[in-house]
C-alpha cells in the first residue's frame, strides 16, 4: 500500500466534529434527557463531619405531595470505588458519615421542587465521633478512624522506595537544598454540574445515561452494588459539560438513581446542584512537601529526597494512584541518578479528593521547579540553563525504571527563552516586574490499567455502508477535549474520506468496545492507534477489492478524496462508495476491530506500575508578573509556552487545550482553593466548604486571562497515533512554579505555596525588611515513620528493576484485602 | 397541590404559552416547560452566566428571572440563533476556531455576544472582555471565544475573506506547514 502523499485531515484545524451541534445547542448533555414518567431524585446529605446515624425519620418528608418512594443505604449494602484497592464507599452511608455531604438517604418525587422540599424535611440523628481535620490530626493516636481498612490509623497509605543511594549522593553534592512547600487543594469547577437519568428497561435490565468520563467504571460499580450482572447495566456517557478529572469517580447519585429506576419501574433523573458539586469534589490533594536535593556545581542533579504528605479527604478515590503519582514523574525532565519518595495521604473528614488535570504531579513539580530556581540562583546559572543542561535525555531509562522516547523538552525551553527576551530581561526588569521560568511532563495514557489484566485499554470497531459511511463504534467519552474528533479524524485520514462520511456511536457500554475513560490524557494515544489499525484494516479489505476490479495491485492504491485511486494513474479509480460495495461482494457485510494496549514497563517493583507511559509531553512556560510592593498585588500581563505534543493531529484542538491548560494553571497558582473552615463544637465541629459557590470561589474570567504566545513543539513520537503526543495536562504544570519564580525576580522573595495571594508576598517582603530570608511558606514537614524503604537499583547500576528488599520493606497496608486484583503489585 | 399560573412569550419568533409554578425561573420554563435545553445551568445563582438569554434584545441570566417577570417578552435563545440550517456568523466562527469545547457555557456566551454585536457591531477586545466577563468558561481560557467573536464581527461587517491569525490556529513560529 502506499501511503498517501499527504495528509487530507490530520495536521489540519479542521471544525471539530460535534462543533455545529455545540453551537447551536444540539448537544444532549445528561440533564438534557426528558423523557415520559420521568421522577425526581435528590440526596440528603450529612450535615455533620463524622458520626454514626442512629436514626432517619422520614415521616415529615413522606407526608408531603408528590413525594413518592425513598432509598435507604440498606438497600445497597456492598461498596464501591474508583480503586480495587479502595472499595469504601457506600451509595448511602449505611452505619456512620465521613464528611459534610456523604450522602444518607433518597428521596424521589414527582417534580424535582417536591423532592428538594422532602429532603430537607428528613431528619437524621447522629452520634459525632471525632473530627479529623488535618494530615496532623490523622497522625495523631487514639482518634476515631474514618475506615478500618487505612495502613495506619487514618493514614491511608504509606509509600517509600529509594533508587540508588541517595545519602552518599547527597555527601558528593556541592550544593544540598531542603526545602518545605505547600500546595493548596482546589476543585475543577466544571460549568455542567453531574447529572444523570437512569430508565429501566422492564425485564431487569437497565440504562444509565451519564455526565461522566469513565462510563466503563461506573458500569463496574453499577454490577457490584446493583448485584446484577454486567451484561444487562447499559452506561451512555453524554458528552461531559467540562471534566477535568471531576467526573472521573463513579458517584453515589449514579448509583442510588439506577436503584430507584429499578425499584419503581420508571425513569429516575438526578442533577447535583452546584453546591453538592462542590462536596462531591474528587478535587486536586492539598499536598505538604518537603524536597532536599543534592546538586553538582554545575547545576546537576546529583540525588533528591521528596516527601509529600497529601490530604485525601473521606474516601480513598483515586488517592493511592495520586499518592504513588506525587513520586512518580520527579525524574523524567531533568536527570536525577537518585532519588527516593516517601508519601502518605491522610484520611480526613472532608469532601474526597482525587484526580485533577496533572492528577498529583502539579504538587511536586511545584515544589521541584521553585527549588531549582533556588538553585540556580546559589550557583549562580541562569535558570534556563540549569534546566537545559540537564536535560533526561531521550530514548532513555530514568533512575526510577520509566522509560522515556521522544523527549522535545530543550527545544521547548529554548522556544520560551527566546520569545519571552529571556536573556536580555531576565533579572534586568524595573523593580516589580519579574520573570519566571518553569518546565514539566505528562503522561500519554498510564501503562497499566485500574484493573490489571491484559486485556487492551481500548477497542474500536468500524461498519462501513454501501453508501460509504464509516459507523466508528468506541467506548471513549467527549469531555470537550476533542477526544471524538480525533477519532473521526484518524479514520478519515486512513480512509481518505470526509469527516461527514463518518458516524461516531461512543461511550456506551452495550455498544462500543471498551474504552477505559477520559483520563490520564490516555485517549488520543490509545484510541487513536486503535482507530487507525481498525481503519487499515478496513483499508486492506478495500484495496483487495477495488484493486481487483480495477486491476490494479493493492498497494499501489491510494485513499484520497474519498475515492480509491491507482497511485500512478490517478483517473484511475472507484469512488469511496463503489469500493466500498467491491469488499463487500468479495468478503460479505464489512466491519472490523482495532485495539491497543500499551508496551510493557521495565519497572518490576512495587509501585512501578504508576508514572509508565506509551510516551511523555514536554512543555516549557515563561511567565511574566507584574507586582505592586506596598500592596502585593500583582498581574500577569504575559505567559509563553511551548509544548512538545509530538505531533498535533488538529493544531487549532491543540491551541485549545494549551490555552485552557495556561487559563486553569493560572488559576492555580493565584486564586483557586479548595478551603475549609470549622464550625465550633457545639455546631458540630463540622468542616465545612468556604467557598461551595462559583462566585466566592475564585477563578478568572474574561478580563483576568494574559496574553499567551503558544509554541507546539513536533517531534513525532512512534508511539503515538500519527507521532501525537498529549496536550489536555501537560501545560498546566510548569504554570504555578513559573509564577512564584516570576515573583521572585520582580520582589525578591519567595512564595513557596500555591495559590500565592497578595498578602504572602507582603508577609515575605516585610519579614526581607526586617533582615530576614523574604520567604512566605511552610515551615515544617510532619515526622513520620516511612519504615524501610523499598530499595531498587537504578538502570545504571546494573539493577533488573526489581528491588532487593522487597520482604524487608514488607507489604505495606492500604490495600484493602478481599480484593484479589488489588494485592497483586 | 402547587398552584400553576400561565404566562405567555415570544420565543425565536414563535409564541408559547407554559403552565409552570409561580416561583419558576425563566431558565426553568425555557428548558421544562418549551422543552428548549439548549439554554444550560450551571449555578442557578447568577454567577456563572451558562444560562444567559436575551429578553427583548438585552441579555439576562434566566435563572435570576422570575418567568412571570417577563411575560409578554421576546425571548431569544441558541436555538433561534441561526436561521435554519444556516449558522450565525458568531456560530460559525466558536465552531470553526473550538470556542467551543465542552460547549457548556457556549450558548449563554453567544447570546451575550449576540446582544453585543447587535449593539456595537465592530467591538474591541476590552469590549468584547466587559461584555462577556459574567460568563465562566473552564474550557478555553477564554482566548478562543474572543478571537470567535472578533472573526464573527469581522465577517458580519461584510469581509468574508476574513480569517483568524495563523499563528491562533497553529502556534507561534510554526511557518509553513507540512501540510
Amino acid at each position: 500500500m502506499t501511503d498517501t502523499p499527504k495528509r487530507n485531515v490530520i495536521g489540519k484545524p479542521f471544525r471539530r466534529v460535534d462543533g455545529v451541534a455545540k453551537v447551536t445547542g444540539r448537544t444532549v448533555f445528561a440533564d438534557d434527557m426528558l423523557l415520559p414518567r420521568l421522577v425526581h431524585l435528590k440526596l440528603v446529605r450529612s450535615s455533620v463531619p463524622h458520626a454514626r446515624i442512629r436514626s432517619i425519620d422520614t415521616e415529615a418528608a413522606a407526608a408531603l405531595d408528590g413525594v413518592i418512594h425513598f432509598v435507604h443505604g440498606a438497600d445497597m449494602p456492598n461498596t464501591f470505588g474508583i480503586l480495587p484497592v479502595s472499595q469504601d464507599e457506600h451509595a448511602l452511608a449505611v452505619d456512620k458519615v465521613r464528611f459534610v455531604g456523604d450522602p444518607v438517604l433518597g428521596v424521589v418525587a414527582l417534580t424535582e421542587d417536591a423532592a428538594e422540599e422532602a429532603a430537607r424535611l428528613v431528619r437524621v440523628e447522629y452520634e459525632p465521633l471525632d473530627t479529623i481535620a488535618s494530615v496532623d490530626d490523622a497522625l495523631a493516636e487514639d482518634r476515631d478512624v474514618i475506615h478500618d481498612y487505612a495502613d495506619d490509623g487514618n493514614i491511608h497509605k504509606k509509600i517509600s522506595m529509594e533508587f540508588g543511594d541517595v545519602e552518599g549522593g547527597f555527601e558528593a553534592s556541592d550544593l544540598v537544598l531542603e526545602d518545605t512547600a505547600f500546595y493548596e487543594g482546589n476543585t475543577h469547577l466544571p460549568i455542567e454540574q453531574h447529572a444523570c437519568t437512569a430508565v429501566p428497561e422492564g425485564d431487569g435490565r437497565i440504562t444509565l445515561w451519564s455526565a461522566t468520563q469513565t462510563p466503563h467504571y461506573v458500569h463496574r460499580a453499577l454490577t457490584r452494588v446493583l448485584e446484577i450482572p454486567a451484561s444487562r447495566i447499559r452506561v451512555i456517557a453524554c458528552p461531559n459539560g467540562g471534566g477535568f478529572g471531576g467526573k472521573s469517580d463513579p458517584f453515589n447519585h449514579e448509583i442510588v438513581a439506577a436503584k430507584a429506576a429499578l425499584q419503581l419501574g420508571r425513569p429516575v433523573k438526578i442533577c447535583l446542584t452546584r453546591e453538592e458539586v462542590f462536596y462531591c469534589h474528587r478535587g486536586r490533594h492539598p499536598v505538604l512537601m518537603k524536597l532536599k536535593t543534592g546538586f553538582r556545581k554545575d547545576g546537576a542533579i546529583v540525588a533528591q529526597h521528596l516527601q509529600t504528605a497529601l490530604d485525601g479527604g473521606a474516601f480513598g478515590s483515586y488517592g493511592v494512584a495520586s499518592t504513588y503519582y506525587t513520586g512518580a514523574l520527579q525524574t523524567v525532565t531533568y536527570k536525577v541518578p537518585r532519588y527516593r519518595f516517601d508519601g502518605l495521604r491522610a484520611f480526613t473528614n472532608k469532601p474526597p479528593c482525587g484526580p485533577k488535570r496533572g492528577h498529583g504531579t502539579p504538587q511536586p513539580r511545584f515544589g521541584l521547579e521553585i527549588q531549582l530556581d533556588k538553585a540556580a540562583h546559589a550557583l549562580g546559572i541562569d535558570p534556563v540553563d540549569i534546566r537545559l543542561n540537564h536535560l533526561q535525555p531521550k530514548d532513555s531509562v530514568t533512575a526510577n525504571w520509566l522509560r522515556i522516547g521522544t523527549m522535545g523538552l530543550g527545544e521547548c525551553l529554548e522556544k520560551v527563552r527566546d520569545g519571552s527576551g529571556w536573556t536580555e530581561r531576565y533579572g534586568r526588569l524595573p523593580e516589580g516586574r519579574g520573570l519566571g521560568v518553569a518546565c514539566s511532563s505528562y503522561l500519554c495514557g498510564a501503562g497499566l490499567p485500574i484493573y490489571w489484566n491484559h486485556m487492551p485499554h481500548t477497542g474500536v470497531q468500524l461498519k462501513l455502508d454501501r453508501s460509504g459511511c464509516v459507523a466508528v463504534f468506541c467506548g471513549e467519552t467527549e469531555i470537550g477535549q476533542g477526544s471524538d474528533s480525533v477519532l473521526a479524524a484518524c479514520v478519515a485520514e486512513v480512509l481518505g474520506i470526509d469527516l461527514l462520511d463518518i458516524r461516531l456511536c461512543v461511550g456506551d457500554t452495550d455498544l462500543t468496545p471498551v474504552d477505559l475513560g477520559s483520563y490520564s490524557s490516555r485517549v488520543t494515544l490509545m484510541m487513536g492507534n486503535a482507530a487507525i489499525q481498525a481503519a487499515e484494516r478496513a483499508r486492506d479489505m478495500i484495496a483487495k477489492a477495488a484493486g481487483e476490479r480495477l486491476e490494479v495491485p493493492a498497494a499501489r492504491l491510494v485513499f484520497a478524496d474519498r475515492r480509491v485511486f491507482d497511485a500512478s494513474d490517478p483517473g484511475k479509480g472507484l469512488d469511496f462508495a463503489d469500493a466500498v460495495q467491491a469488499a463487500e461482494v468479495m468478503f460479505g457485510t464489512l466491519g472490523t476491530t482495532g485495539s491497543y494496549t500499551p508496551p510493557r514497563s521495565p519497572g518490576r517493583y512495587r509501585g512501578a506500575g504508576v508514572g509508565p507511559s506509551p510516551a511523555y509531553s514536554y512543555s516549557a512556560c515563561v511567565v511574566e508578573v507584574d507586582v505592586d510592593p506596598m500592596t502585593g498585588l500583582y498581574t500577569v500581563p504575559k505567559v509563553w509556552i511551548a509544548h512538545d505534543v509530538g505531533r498535533s493531529l488538529n493544531p487549532a484542538l491543540v491551541m485549545g487545550q494549551v490555552e485552557g491548560s495556561i487559563y486553569m494553571g493560572l488559576g492555580e497558582a493565584m486564586m483557586e482553593e479548595s478551603a475549609f473552615r470549622r464550625l465550633p463544637p457545639k455546631r458540630s465541629d463540622a468542616l465545612v466548604h468556604k467557598f461551595p459557590s462559583m462566585l466566592e470561589y475564585k477563578s478568572p474570567t474574561f478580563q483576568d486571562m494574559p496574553e499567551v504566545v503558544t509554541y507546539i513543539v513536533e517531534d513525532p513520537d512512534p508511539n503515538g497515533p500519527f507521532g501525537a503526543k498529549e496536550v489536555g495536562q501537560g501545560p498546566l504544570l510548569p504554570v504555578m512554579p513559573a509564577v512564584c519564580n516570576a515573583i521572585f525576580d520582580a520582589v525578591g522573595v519567595r512564595v513557596d505555596q500555591v495559590p500565592a495571594h497578595p498578602q504572602m508576598i507582603l508577609k515575605a517582603l516585610d519579614e526581607k525588611s526586617r533582615g530576614g530570608p523574604g520567604r512566605f511558606g511552610p515551615r515544617r514537614f510532619p515526622e513520620v515513620d516511612f519504615g524501610e524503604p523499598l530499595r531498587v537499583p537504578t538502570p545504571e547500576e546494573g539493577g533488573d528493576g526489581k528491588a532487593v528488599n522487597a520482604e524487608a520493606a514488607g507489604v505495606r497496608g492500604g490495600t484493602m484485602k478481599e480484593n484479589p486484583e488489588g494485592a497483586r503489585s | 397541590m402547587t398552584e400553576y399560573v400561565t404566562t405567555s412569550y415570544d420565543v425565536n419568533g414563535e409564541p408559547m404559552t407554559v403552565a409552570h409554578p409561580p416561583h419558576h425561573t425563566l431558565l426553568e420554563v425555557l428548558r421544562e416547560g418549551c422543552d428548549l435545553t439548549g439554554t444550560k445551568h450551571g449555578c442557578e445563582l447568577g454567577e456563572c452566566g451558562a444560562c444567559a438569554v436575551l429578553v427583548d434584545g438585552e441579555p439576562q441570566l434566566s435563572c435570576l428571572v422570575l418567568a412571570l417577570e417577563v411575560a409578554g417578552a421576546s425571548i431569544e435563545t441558541v436555538e433561534g440563533l441561526g436561521s435554519g440550517d444556516g449558522l450565525h456568523p458568531l456560530q460559525q466562527a466558536f465552531a470553526d476556531l473550538g470556542a467551543a469545547q465542552c460547549g457548556y457555557c457556549t450558548p449563554g456566551i453567544l447570546m451575550t455576544a449576540k446582544a453585543l454585536l447587535d449593539r456595537k457591531p465592530t467591538p474591541g477586545r476590552p469590549d468584547i472582555q466587559e461584555a462577556l466577563s459574567g460568563s465562566l468558561c473552564r474550557c478555553t481560557g477564554y482566548i478562543k471565544i474572543l478571537e470567535a467573536v472578533e472573526w464573527a464581527s469581522a465577517r458580519a461587517a461584510g469581509d468574508l475573506d476574513a480569517r483568524p491569525a495563523h499563528e491562533s490556529l497553529y502556534g507561534q513560529d510554526a511557518g509553513g506547514r507540512r501540510d
